[in-house]
């Protein structure tokens, strides 16, 4: 879909409504691919299958197990859509055309890693109750799980953001972007588990999640700025 | 009175003054390094609990500080590049990772020989170990990344720009020890006022501290000459310099 369609090219809307405009556009696009949006979904699921599968544990080992594995298995599975997260729009030209739309190029990013977060990360929140259960994490800990994944893909996404827009010219960029991601993401991975973990044995959260939160805050300010000039290098 | 400040800009200039100052680097690193080894390893006292397996504290701290200290400087290179568009400070980067990863390796590897017999193990999931890793894979990004771009100022800019963004490890790394209950000991030589060692201790440590910083100067001006020499080798002065 070109982005003039969608009266991007207009100069006189405000960043708000340009922003509405770019979510809109990419939750438009991701549902026209169903299974582009399902793929990371299932992924997230198998890699939390294959665990239990191939350490063949007990239930109470399992469940010591289970937040480290419930986090492994969400940041991968964000990694492996993060990739998509410019790439298309680079490869047709849209992205130049939306940086030279006259709108802030850092109000574009906001808005497409915002959309990415919307149908891969929310998502992933919203599958967690079932691989909980699989995984045996008692019912007690499910809130603090909800709400350390919901901070953790946020902020994974926006880490992501940076590394996407950093290798997005590149030709066998998936490798690199991990290992530009994933050293980024080990504090996530550190504290969500932490948090999931403590939560799972009734003692109290608020360290972990107040820390999760410091990082949350961090990333959603601060690297939009250094997305839009991760972007601006490689679009030259 | 800026004059000088203007020409660390010019590649030419970088190249004649780094090829001056690496041989007295390189000396007074031996000097320095001689001494701390002998006095380190041969004349001071062994430690009262750890014994003489505290000597590898001789390589493993400086290391260990050099490995933080070559990643600030290579982000600070990096952001004047990216910042001022100043070639020089690309090349700096460039020049320091494979030094900065060298010395995290160090750091590690010394690190854990020294946690077989006091730890039990060689490796633990410590906080200050996991940041050192991740260190580690931090310079390994900011390499493919320069390397990953065909066209050689973006691979500099985008590894500038990753490595500002790394630089938030750095004093999760330093204060790792502070925040979180670690197996790794506390600071030990930067304590101001007192530090917790005894002279005769102290000052080989100090002695190699210095003498790290003084080879890490000098091979930083060996490998930025390579760097711009290669980075430069369309220019007509380089010609001259290789011939002469």
């Amino acid at each position: 879909m070109p982005a003039t369609a969608l009266g991007i090219g207009r100069v006189s809307i405000g960043s708000v409504e340009a922003f509405a405009l770019v979510v809109r556009r990419e939750l438009r696009l991701s549902f026209s691919r169903p299974q582009q949006l399902l793929q990371p979904l299932v992924f997230f699921l198998i890699v939390t299958t294959l665990f239990p599968l191939g350490l063949n544990l007990q239930p109470s080992l399992l469940r010591d197990m289970a937040p480290g594995v419930l986090w492994v298995a969400a940041l991968l599975s964000s990694l492996l859509s993060l990739d998509a997260l410019f790439k298309s729009d680079a490869d047709d030209g849209t992205l130049d055309q939306l940086a030279l739309s006259g709108q802030g190029l850092a109000v574009i990013v906001m808005a497409k890693t915002f959309a990415h977060w919307l149908v891969t990360g929310a998502a992933l929140v919203l599958m967690a109750p079932l691989v909980a259960v699989a995984l045996n994490i008692p019912g007690i800990a499910f809130a603090t799980m909800l709400g350390s994944l919901t901070m953790g893909t946020l902020t994974l996404s926006w880490l992501g953001a940076i590394g996407a827009g950093l290798t997005v010219g590149l030709r066998r960029g998936n490798v690199l972007l991990s290992l530009i991601v994933l050293p980024l993401a080990t504090p996530l991975l550190i504290f969500g588990a932490a948090a999931t973990d403590r939560a799972i044995s009734n003692s109290s959260v608020a360290g972990a999640l107040y820390l999760l939160a410091a990082l949350c805050v961090l990333t959603c300010t601060l690297a939009p700025l250094a997305a839009t000039a991760a972007l601006r290098i490689t679009l030259e | 009175m800026w004059t000088w400040f203007y020409k660390l800009a010019s590649p030419p200039y970088v190249y004649a003054v780094a090829a001056a100052l690496a041989p007295w680097f390189l000396g007074l690193a031996a000097l320095t390094i001689g001494y701390g080894v002998i006095d380190g390893l041969v004349f001071a006292p062994p430690d009262y609990q750890q014994g003489d397996a505290f000597r590898i504290i001789y390589v493993h701290a400086p290391g260990a500080w050099m490995s933080t200290f070559v990643y600030t400087m290579m982000a600070v290179a990096g952001a004047i590049g990216l910042i001022w568009r100043i070639k020089m400070g690309h090349a700096v980067a460039a020049a320091c990772a494979p030094i900065g990863a060298s010395f995290t390796v160090l750091a590690l590897a010394t690190g854990s020989l020294w946690g077989k017999p006091m730890w039990g193990t060689y490796w633990a999931w410590d906080p200050r170990l996991t940041s050192e890793l991740i260190l580690l894979f931090l310079y390994f990004g900011a390499m493919s990344l320069r390397s990953a771009f065909e066209d050689a100022a973006q691979g500099d800019r985008a590894a500038a720009l990753l490595a500002v963004v790394g630089v938030v490890n750095v004093p999760i790394i330093h204060y790792s020890v502070v925040w979180w209950n670690s197996l790794h000991q506390g600071a030990t030589v930067a304590k101001l006022g007192k530090p917790s060692m005894d002279a005769s201790m102290l000052w080989p440590l100090l002695s190699m501290f210095l003498g790290f910083m003084l080879f890490f100067a000098a091979v930083l001006c060996t490998r930025l000459r390579g760097e711009i020499l290669n980075r430069e080798r369309q220019a007509s002065w380089v010609r001259g310099a290789v011939n002469s």
